[in-house]
């Protein structure tokens, strides 16, 4: 417990500085990541996060040690090389991109490996720490490494800004985009840039195999939040950020587990939670959508029911018995009981004894329900050729659904009509 | 004799991912290969840790399982959830691999692999776990045996199936309209990847299984025009790679995986750089010879 | 009823993908012999027709009787080209590998072909004028001739009915001709062929039957009555506006469909 406290205190100044630290690398590759998942481009990222490896061990071994600034441009050249290869690949035969991507990947990791191993069994006297560049270790961001990643970190969230208008355009429409005269070829030159700088912040904190993942998890996660790409970029920004404290107080707490793995899971429990119970889009929120919209067919069928009943008497207010009403309809006796004492709830209908009668409200609706429905199976015979008999089944379903603005526009583009393809009166209210 | 292991070990490992890989370069399907070879990491540790290490079957089952279920996850992320294709494979294997590697650094006193291994495998070390009878004869290591039998599986898999395994990769509504199911095919591959991966995971390493897979089927797919010339030449290729990269590795002292990734780098480059200045040639030669006789073709 | 001659009978037929219906209570029938042209404006939903006819898409709600029967109890006596964009040519298979996979559907699920299947592939081929191209490579073909391998691979299905998504979408004119010529053949010899097609210059001199849709179905029947000025208007006279706006209502409801009701 006093583990916490000394973390989040942060009275440390090493724990600030690697708190800071993830927070900032990690915002900013969720940041690039938006675009990058809006590009549909999620494997290049993947692809440049492997290929990084032999950039950083030529580094050492150019350099002899642990040179940070050496190291990021060792690695920032093999990514680009990476994706240049990969593109040329894929221009110039019948590779596909997939195929592409997983065989550059390999084989650049496969390179950096062979050189790591090249390394270790030389014996270089400090080449200690040079493992956790696969698998990352927030520890390690202290003194002025951690100045120089936040600087790349901030020069990739100032440069997204700058030109947020014109890669919000490419990755919206890019045939638009040209058309406006935007550069595309050199956006796209600097998003990829972009990328492979992104992926070279993390390659201490989280490690070169698992950056991929916090380019594209948070950003996949905001997608699910919002349709509007500034609050989507924000909303990435803050899960990537919160991935990144996550994966700094695990590296404190024990700083034996490499800290990458801790961030893409804390990331991707973001992303998975948002992939089901987001608003609008999840899942869950989605069924639960589903069973009201089921909900209130039952009611307006219930609604319908009434009308029927009434409808040869032209007397509206009868009362009827629960099992009168179940001859018409073929749902459950469950379901059809707890539609009606929904109804009731809403006041449409009545309790009287054991029977039940609409309200006054209640007529208003359930004639509005036939109504549509009648309206629709008209328009459908009309303007869709389809013959009377047919139209029915389909108007069972659209009539749940028709909003008062269609209701009216139907009323005009049939000349208010009086009667269905069946002769019953259509009603008005 | 250790050397002649590792290289068998290598070769089998190159040839089974190999010929199941062709069939995923031409379905576009490599990526989801990659994700199943990472995904399948925390389902080897908790087998391990469920069955205390040493029960093949169990671990085999336990964690080919769970390959399966990645394409699974991935297939209901993208289809039902809506992910977008590319980031649902990304987000479901980041995850499981990440998922794995903490496994194993909690759990690494009761785990028999190494943090680093789980990347690039440690396949120098295939010759020390040897099977030997009850006699005490030594009949070499354990895993040859099992990819061996795995090879058999997937050999007479291709060979009983490949009708349904073309048409499916060739033209899936095609092979949908006359009864052949897209699904089942798309699954029976993916398992049998799974398993694949699984039994070589160990040996080779996450990185290793994906350059079997997609690497010797890539550089086929280059140099040949036809299926079945492209599974020979798959396996050609994969015993060369195998072959060659422990000789590179051996030299040097270094990964033996590495270097059999980048023995694939470079067949594919000088294949690649050989189809492209042959076929720049045969351009040349179709604009000389063609002009004339289209009239008659068509 | 069941007309003894109908082919094909397709009952408020309703594909969407996702929510949003492409197709929507489409009914027609067409009987046995005849060339069906479909047309319709684009995204009107002719591919996504024949895709659902052939169980290639699932189908919302409705039914598709081919022959009186589903289409697991005839699939023998169907037979479906796609177009020709939907593969990869660059696949590795020759002109031989591809028609035989036309045989694929009569030979069980481990049998191989045989001397038969062989003689089958190499006559198809022949009738489509592809004979001295069985070992070339696929992706050495021009479209023409791409289209007429998908031709060969469907006649040696030996199916009754034959469905064709756009077969003249981008070939040569001597390979339309050849097309063409086969297709009324075929008719004469009491074969049914259904054809998506987008030239109405050439739909009166092709079809003898003719399929109008835009979504829903606008009007079906014998090319000589039915392919009027007025009901091409209606075709291509752009969508209705009210139902677009139904349709994109229906995307963001979870209504329930025949599959979770």
């Amino acid at each position: 417990m006093q583990a916490v406290i000394d973390f989040f205190s942060f009275s440390d100044p090493n724990i600030r500085y690697v708190v800071l630290g993830s927070m900032l690398l990690a915002a900013s590759s969720a940041i690039v990541g938006v675009f990058i998942v809006l590009k549909k481009k999620a494997l290049i990222g993947d692809a440049v996060s492997h290929s990084v490896l032999p950039g950083i061990c030529a580094a050492f071994l150019f350099a002899g040690n642990k040179n940070i600034p050496l190291m990021i441009i060792g690695a920032f050249i093999s990514g680009w090389l990476a994706i240049v290869i990969i593109d040329f690949i894929t221009r110039n035969s019948k590779i596909k991109k997939d195929a592409a991507i997983s065989i550059i990947l390999t084989v650049f990791f496969g390179l950096g490996v062979v050189m790591l191993t090249h390394i270790q069994h030389s014996g270089y006297a400090s080449q200690s720490g040079l493992e956790s560049f696969i698998f990352g270790n927030a520890a390690a961001l202290i003194g002025n490494d951690v100045i120089v990643f936040s600087i790349i970190a901030i020069i990739l969230v100032i440069t997204v800004i700058t030109f947020f208008k014109e890669f919000e355009l490419t990755a919206f429409d890019e045939p638009y985009a040209k058309t406006l005269g935007l550069p595309v070829s050199r956006l796209e030159l600097l998003l990829t840039t972009l990328t492979v700088l992104a992926v070279v912040t993390g390659i201490t904190a989280v490690g070169v195999v698992l950056m991929a993942a916090m380019l594209i998890t948070p950003a996949a996660a905001a997608r699910f939040w919002s349709d509007n790409i500034r609050k989507i970029v924000i909303i990435s920004a803050c899960f990537g950020a919160f991935s990144g404290l996550a994966g700094a107080f695990i590296s404190y707490m024990a700083p034996a587990m490499p800290t990458g793995p801790w961030m893409v899971v804390a990331s991707s429990f973001i992303a998975f939670f948002s992939f089901f119970f987001a608003p609008k889009r999840g899942s869950v929120f989605l069924w639960w959508n589903k069973r009201q919209h089921l909900k209130t067919t039952d009611e307006e069928n219930i609604l319908k029911i009434f009308y029927q009943l009434g409808e040869p008497s032209g007397y509206f207010e009868g009362e009827y018995s629960v099992s009168k009403l179940m001859e018409k309809r073929t749902v459950g006796q469950d379901r059809f009981k707890s539609a009606l004492n929904r109804l009731k709830g809403q006041n449409l209908i009545e309790r009287v004894g054991e029977d039940w009668l609409l309200t006054k409200k209640g007529m208003k609706e359930s004639a509005r329900i036939v109504r549509l429905h009648r309206l629709w199976e008209l328009y459908l015979t009309k303007y869709m050729q389809m013959p009377a008999h047919k139209v029915h089944e389909n108007a069972e379903m659209i009539e749940h659904v028709l909003t008062p603005e269609l209701e009216k526009e139907l009323e005009i583009q049939l000349g208010f009509p009086d009667r269905d393809p069946h002769e019953s009166v259509i009603p008005r209210i | 004799m250790i050397s002649f292991w590792i290289i068998l070990t290598g070769a089998l490992v190159a040839v089974s991912a190999g010929l199941l890989g062709c069939f995923l370069v031409l379905r576009r399907m490599s990526m989801v290969g990659d994700a199943i070879s990472h995904a399948v990491l925390p389902g080897i540790v908790i087998a391990f840790l469920i069955s205390g290490n040493r029960e093949p079957l169990t671990i085999l089952i336990g964690a080919s399982t769970l390959g399966l279920v990645t394409t699974f996850i991935i297939e209901y992320l993208h289809k039902k959830a809506k992910v977008q294709g590319d980031a649902a494979i990304g987000v479901t294997y980041t995850f499981l691999f990440a998922v794995g590697v903490i496994l194993l650094s909690l759990f690494a006193g009761q785990v028999d692999i190494d943090q680093d291994c789980v990347l690039y495998g440690e396949i120098a070390y295939v010759p020390i776990d040897t099977l030997i009878t009850a006699s005490g004869m030594n009949l070499g290591p354990r895993p040859v045996y099992l990819l061996g039998g795995l090879l058999i599986v997937i050999v007479s898999f291709i060979i009983f199936f490949y009708k349904q395994l073309s048409l499916t990769a060739f033209d899936p509504g095609f092979a949908t309209a006359i009864g052949i199911s897209t699904v089942l095919w798309h699954y029976l591959l993916m398992g049998l990847v799974s398993i694949t991966t699984v039994v070589s995971f160990q040996s080779v390493g996450a990185i290793l299984i994906i350059n079997f897979l997609i690497g010797p089927p890539s550089i086929a797919y280059l140099i040949t025009r036809s299926l079945k010339r492209m599974l020979i030449y798959t396996v050609i290729i994969g015993i060369l790679i195998a072959f060659f990269g422990y000789q590179i590795a051996a030299y040097f002292d270094v990964s033996v995986a590495g270097c059999m990734a980048v023995t694939t780098g470079i067949i594919f480059a000088a294949c690649f750089v050989y189809t492209s200045y042959n076929s720049k040639m045969k351009k040349k030669d179709i604009v000389m010879t063609q002009i004339p006789q289209s009239a008659e073709t068509v | 009823m069941m007309n003894e001659n109908s082919v094909l009978k397709v009952n408020s037929l309703t594909v969407g993908y996702t929510r949003k219906p492409v197709l929507w209570g489409i009914d027609f029938e067409i009987p046995r012999g005849k060339i069906v042209g479909i047309v319709g404006p684009n995204g009107a939903g002719k591919s996504t027709l024949l895709k659902s006819i052939m169980g290639v898409i699932p189908i919302t709600n409705g039914s598709v009787k081919i022959f009186d029967q589903s289409l697991d109890e005839v699939r023998k006596r169907v037979s479906y080209v796609p177009q020709r964009e939907s593969v990869d040519w660059d696949f590795p298979a020759s002109v031989f590998d591809v028609v035989m996979m036309g045989r694929y559907g009569r030979l069980g699920l481990l049998n191989r072909p045989r001397k038969a299947d062989k003689e089958v592939v190499l006559d198809c081929l022949e009738k489509v004028g592809m004979a001295d191209f069985a070992r070339r490579q696929i992706s050495q073909l021009s479209g023409g001739q791409q289209q007429r391998v998908f031709i060969a691979r469907a006649l040696a299905q030996q199916a009754d009915f034959y469905l064709l998504d756009e077969p003249f979408a981008g070939v040569d004119a001597a390979t339309e001709e050849t097309i063409i010529q086969l297709l009324r053949k075929m008719s004469e010899e009491n074969k049914t062929l259904i054809v998506v097609h987008h030239d109405l210059q050439s739909v009166k001199k092709y079809f003898d039957w003719i399929i109008m849709l835009n979504v829903n179905l606008v009007a079906h029947g014998p090319t000589e009555t039915t392919f009027t000025e007025e009901n091409i208007k209606k075709t291509y006279g752009g969508k209705l506006t009210l139902l677009s706006d139904v349709r994109n209502i229906l995307a963001n409801t979870p209504y329930p469909t025949k599959e979770n009701k």
